[in-house]
């Protein structure tokens, strides 16, 4: 009796419901097998993933946060990718054929990347994809490139120790950024330190380095500090680098976390003169945003300022600012991103084919006169021969640099050619 | 005695339908890209059925799913890694960030396969017990019970991020090659991933319905809308709250659990907050309280935002705001209701023009 | 010494920040059990309002005062129109309310996005905001930031001034009468409507002078309200709904609590600690710290 008599309500739902199964589900199945393109790679038996040539154009992915915590720095590095596209399109495309932009939004979150970039590869055929920002965002879409066999150009500076042959790393690695600015502080003569990070992937295998790059040099740790990403609440933190007495500390903090911390560092009257900080995370992009009432006379790391010298920095700053508005500042992470266009390019036409194979054959040697200077592809190891550079914030919100490599460092991702690394990976 | 079993039936009929659906219409019309994203969405539908059971029955605002799931596709994703390592090695990851040179202790079990297995649903179910057991004693209820559950998924995602050396921190484990000795590589193995989902999915809906039809379901909804009058009744209110909750978070365990090999990732972006609501979402705009609006609710929220962004890559959370405003402030039983709404008034009219109950979404 | 004294200080001024996000929350959501995910855009509607205020006055110091009543004006318009929207259908779903407001404010993020841009952007704070006060000299010294006091002091005057409001005028003893007994003060002649759109608009606009206080201290860009807005809520239950007084006692509390596990652990096994000895507290004392006793079963 229990569930005939007054279970009739409620189970009405579901029992007529079941024909509703059917209906919706075809509706959703059909219609998402409509939002397939219609030249896709169909069926994937043969696992490299097929390029889309067809026509007068050439696809390639452009995979960066839109929406999210992460929106805050990706989106000008995908406004960049856009301006690198539009120049070489302008000047004739790649072995003649335009390039067609696809622009997907990672949303700052790796499972989405995952599943961006299956789509460019395997639904829009894209020769190449350029993006991530994060490291976790690399870890979760490398996979996937792998699989596929396609390439992934990343443009931001990383922690190292990884070596994809589907991916070309733009950006610098530990030995192009931050073992130079450990050096330049050991040459001032800073040598007790204090490492603050946010807790990802990136600060913290950089950390590991730094510590033994410390222990090897004679310098000490007096600290090390862990923020969540996003995190801004970072009164304690500055009240244990201050305690700590420390000659400078060693920043690694992502995104939203900088503001918050450059401002509590200058409330607990730590200066730049008193206690140096630097970064290997805030670019002009960033001083703009936190400010220089709280950052003049700190330093930075990186391999491009938009002060570098050159008539490739100077085309770069004007068509930028032509393109996104003059009040809009060009940063290391965007120049690597629009060099990695052009290197890609370079590549094409060396190999005379978009096939990621014979691309990556291709690439070794390859240089381009970017914006940073001259840079070089290492075919080895799928980084970049990069310009090393410390910077100073200065008041007008622009970094001078107050030292360079003098020539471009060659990449070494496992950091082999140092002694003092050999536990590391 | 015929009502009963017209409409057993015509459950019967509606299964077959979606078995025949999911098993042979879907694979063959859908690229293996597209098929794996809808293995993907038919994990969140699993979750769905879980908060239909817990939430659209019993009132319970199970704001802290992503717990579940991610307990289980941890205890899945622990077990694969292992198993990828190989014996006596260390998960890739622990070799790049870690310094211990064998498993931690808390990982070991994990080597057993059965062991990985029953964990995937019982390791949830055993935390909602814990929690629930406390909380709906105490009569916590309503807003509280909502904002302690995000609390807790927020300190799991934060202490996950935290131990980088054995969980992979933010990263979480990604690039998972096998599943039980087969290659995760072989489209064909994803295939079969997708009909174990497929089948997954179904065997909850039933579990659900039967639940629902029973003595206990009616109980279920007796307590959530008004449970006072069933504890005068003589029954206790808590026990009856205690096995939704425990029930939904099994199956949100499960989901987690298959959702690592059909999209080779587990991370604590899937656990903290946002998907939290984003699971309770897709429920509410298909209808808490009806199953299959539950389950269609789901994946139609998960296509939609798979839809959205790629058509506007930079506009799309627009759309996606407005999807949840308007149907839920305006439908307050979701889309199911718009189908009851249609039913009825075809039966007033006795029009006999088709209407697509699914385009709505 | 120093270093507890210090610590305890930075734990009232943490304090003091939640205090000033939750303050809003302790009308919307203590009083009349809204729960508003949008609440964290209101702060976001605050902040931007001190951003766009500088760009024409060139004081940071004036702006940054002009701006206090005005972003309380801007956010509490902008909630008030929310509930005239939205939350009036929803009074009787608050799970519902709780997603439809989330869906507002990924709509609010995104216009943030598209009307300022996606990188974040810079207030100025004035010169006597960004230094400190030395309390005790010498080798160790112990220094107040003065950014953190002005923030205290906003925070113990805006509790003041609410609690007034609730005690003492007309207003607040309708909107007390609507919370203990909606269906009395109808009969009794209140229009509840107005008086639901009116905490609306004060609770909002509260939201909206905290967004002005944290460009003092932190990011200002399209996510900080997700930032904050769930240590907010927290504050809210643990204290008690409907209680000034709970939400008080444990915006301090918690604020010292964290920034002491801080200090001897790291930020992220504090926040967790935190998270479960909130957990805990609710299970032990499910309604927080003060119970507004009602007649009703429910």
């Amino acid at each position: 009796m229990s569930s005939g008599s007054s279970g009739s309500r409620s189970s009405r739902v579901p029992r007529r419901g079941f024909l509703a199964v059917g209906a919706a589900l075809t509706a959703v199945v059909t219609l998402s097998a409509c939002g397939a393109k219609t030249d896709a790679a169909g069926s994937s038996s043969d696992k490299a993933a097929k390029i889309d040539v067809s026509g007068d154009t050439v696809k390639v992915g452009l995979l960066n946060s839109l929406s999210g915590t992460m929106a805050i720095s990706e989106v000008t590095v995908r406004d960049s990718l856009k301006l690198a596209i539009d120049e070489i399109n302008a000047s004739g495309g790649v072995l003649g054929k335009k390039i067609k932009p696809i622009s997907e939004d990672g949303a700052s979150d790796w499972p989405t990347f995952a599943e961006k970039a299956q789509k460019l590869i395997k639904e829009d055929g894209v020769a190449a994809t350029f993006g991530c920002w994060t490291s976790a965002s690399r870890k979760a879409v490398k996979p996937v490139f792998e699989k596929n066999k396609s390439l992934l150009f990343y443009p931001v500076q990383y922690e190292g120790l990884e070596e994809s042959p589907y991916i070309f790393y733009t950006g610098a690695t530990t030995n192009q950024q931050i073992v130079p600015a450990l050096d330049y502080l050991k040459s001032k003569g800073l040598k007790k330190l204090y490492l603050v990070g946010s807790d990802y992937v990136f600060p913290r295998t950089a950390n590991k380095e730094i510590k033994a790059y410390a222990k090897a040099n004679g310098m000490t740790i007096l600290g090390e500090d862990y923020a969540p990403l996003g995190s801004t609440e970072f009164s304690t933190i500055a009240n244990k680098v201050k305690a700590s007495k420390a000659d400078a500390v060693f920043n690694t903090l992502n995104g939203d976390s900088n503001v918050a911390f450059f401002k509590e560092y200058k409330s607990a009257g730590l200066t730049a003169k008193s206690m140096p900080v630097v970064s290997v995370s805030i670019a002009e992009e960033e001083v703009k945003s936190i400010g220089t009432q709280y950052l003049a006379g700190q330093l930075t790391a990186w391999n491009y300022y938009q002060t570098t010298a050159g008539a490739a920095n100077a085309k770069f700053v004007k068509a930028y600012k032509a393109k996104y508005g003059q009040d809009k500042p060009t940063s290391d992470p965007m120049e690597a991103a629009y060099t990695s266009v052009y290197l890609w390019k370079a590549m094409v036409e060396k190999a005379k084919s978009f096939d990621p194979e014979k691309v990556k054959a291709a690439s070794d040697g390859i240089t381009f006169d970017a914006p940073e200077g001259k840079v070089t592809v290492d075919g080895a190891s799928q980084h970049v021969y990069k310009t090393a550079r410390i910077g100073e914030i200065g008041t007008d919100g622009q970094i001078k640099e107050v030292w360079n490599s003098g020539k471009p460092v060659k990449p070494d991702p496992f950091l082999k050619g140092y002694s003092w690394a050999s536990g590391l990976s | 005695m015929n009502v009963l079993k017209g409409r057993s039936v015509r459950a019967w009929a509606g299964f077959a339908g979606a078995a025949v659906l999911l098993f042979a219409i879907a694979p063959l019309a859908l690229s293996d890209f597209r098929l794996g994203l809808l293995a993907k969405y038919l994990c969140t539908a699993m979750v769905a059925v879980g908060i239909c059971l817990a939430w659209g029955r019993g009132g319970l605002l199970t704001l802290g799913q992503g717990v579940f799931f991610g307990l289980g596709g941890y205890a899945m994703a622990m077990h694969l890694k292992i198993a990828d390592a190989g014996p006596g090695n260390l998960p890739d990851f622990m070799q790049l960030y870690g310094t211990a040179t064998e498993l931690p202790w808390w990982w070991k079990p994990f080597e057993n396969p059965a062991f990985a297995l029953a964990a995937t649903v019982l390791l949830p179910m055993a935390v909602a017990a814990l929690l629930g057991l406390f909380i709906f004693r105490r009569r916590v209820k309503g807003a509280y019970f909502a904002i302690l559950s995000q609390a807790l998924a927020a300190a799991l995602a934060i202490w996950l991020i935290g131990q980088q050396a054995t969980t992979g921190g933010t990263n979480g484990l990604t690039d998972i090659q096998g599943f039980f000795g087969y290659s995760l590589d072989d489209p064909v193995n994803q295939r079969m991933v997708y009909f174990v989902i497929a089948a997954a999915l179904l065997l909850l809906m039933a579990i659900a319905r039967q639940l629902i039809n029973s003595r206990y379901g009616e109980l279920l909804v007796a307590v959530r809308d008004s449970e006072e009058r069933v504890r005068f009744l003589g029954y206790d209110p808590a026990n009856v709250k205690l096995v939704a909750y425990v029930v939904a978070a099994g199956m949100a365990g499960l989901a987690g659990a298959l959702f690592v090999p059909a999209v080779g990732i587990i991370s604590p972006a899937l656990i903290g907050i946002v998907p939290s609501i984003e699971f309770v979402i897709g429920a509410a705009v298909g209808g808490r309280a009806s199953l299959v609006g539950a389950v269609l609710g789901a994946i139609a929220v998960a296509w939609a935002k798979t839809a959205l962004s790629e058509e506007f890559p930079a506009a799309w959370t627009y759309f996606q705001g407005l999807l949840f405003i308007v149907a839920l402030a305006f439908l307050p039983g979701g889309l199911a209701s718009l189908a009851v709404l249609v039913r009825r008034r075809k039966a007033v009219e006795r029009k006999t023009a088709v209407i697509p109950v699914g385009e709505a979404a | 010494m120093t270093v507890i004294l210090g610590q305890t200080f930075t734990g009232i001024s943490i304090g003091a920040v939640l205090l000033l996000i939750a303050l809003g929350l302790s009308l919307t959501f203590g009083q009349m059990n809204v729960i508003n995910m949008a609440h964290g855009e209101f702060i976001m509607a605050g902040a931007y309002t001190t951003y766009v205020l500088q760009k024409s006055i060139s004081s940071a110091g004036i702006s940054l005062l002009v701006a206090l009543p005005v972003a309380f004006l801007v956010s509490g318009a902008l909630g008030a129109l929310l509930e005239w929207l939205l939350i009036r259908r929803l009074y009787l779903r608050p799970l519902d309310t709780l997603l439809v407001t989330w869906g507002v404010s990924l709509m609010l993020q995104q216009l943030a996005r598209d009307i300022f841009g996606a990188p974040n952007v810079q207030t100025r704070a004035p010169d006597w905001l960004t230094g400190n006060i030395t309390v005790i000299g010498g080798d160790d010294p112990l220094t107040f930031a003065n950014s953190r006091l002005f923030i205290l002091g906003l925070a113990v005057a805006a509790v003041v001034a609410l609690s007034l409001t609730l005690r003492l005028t007309p207003l607040g003893r309708r909107i007390r009468a609507v919370v203990q007994n909606r269906d009395l003060a109808e009969v009794s002649g209140i229009s509840t409507s107005t008086v639901d759109r009116t905490a609306f608009f004060l609770g909002s606009g509260l939201a909206g002078v905290a967004g002005v206080a944290l460009t003092l201290v932190g990011p200002i860009g399209p996510t900080m309200g997700t930032n904050v807005i769930i240590d907010a809520f927290l504050v809210i239950v643990v204290g008690g709904i409907g209680q000034l007084k709970g939400t008080v006692i444990v915006a301090f509390v918690l604020g010292v609590l964290q920034s002491v596990l801080e200090y001897s652990t790291t930020v992220s096994v504090a926040k967790v600690l935190v998270l479960v000895a909130i957990v805990a507290f609710l299970q032990w004392r499910p309604q927080g710290l003060y119970t507004l006793r009602t007649r009703s079963l429910v």
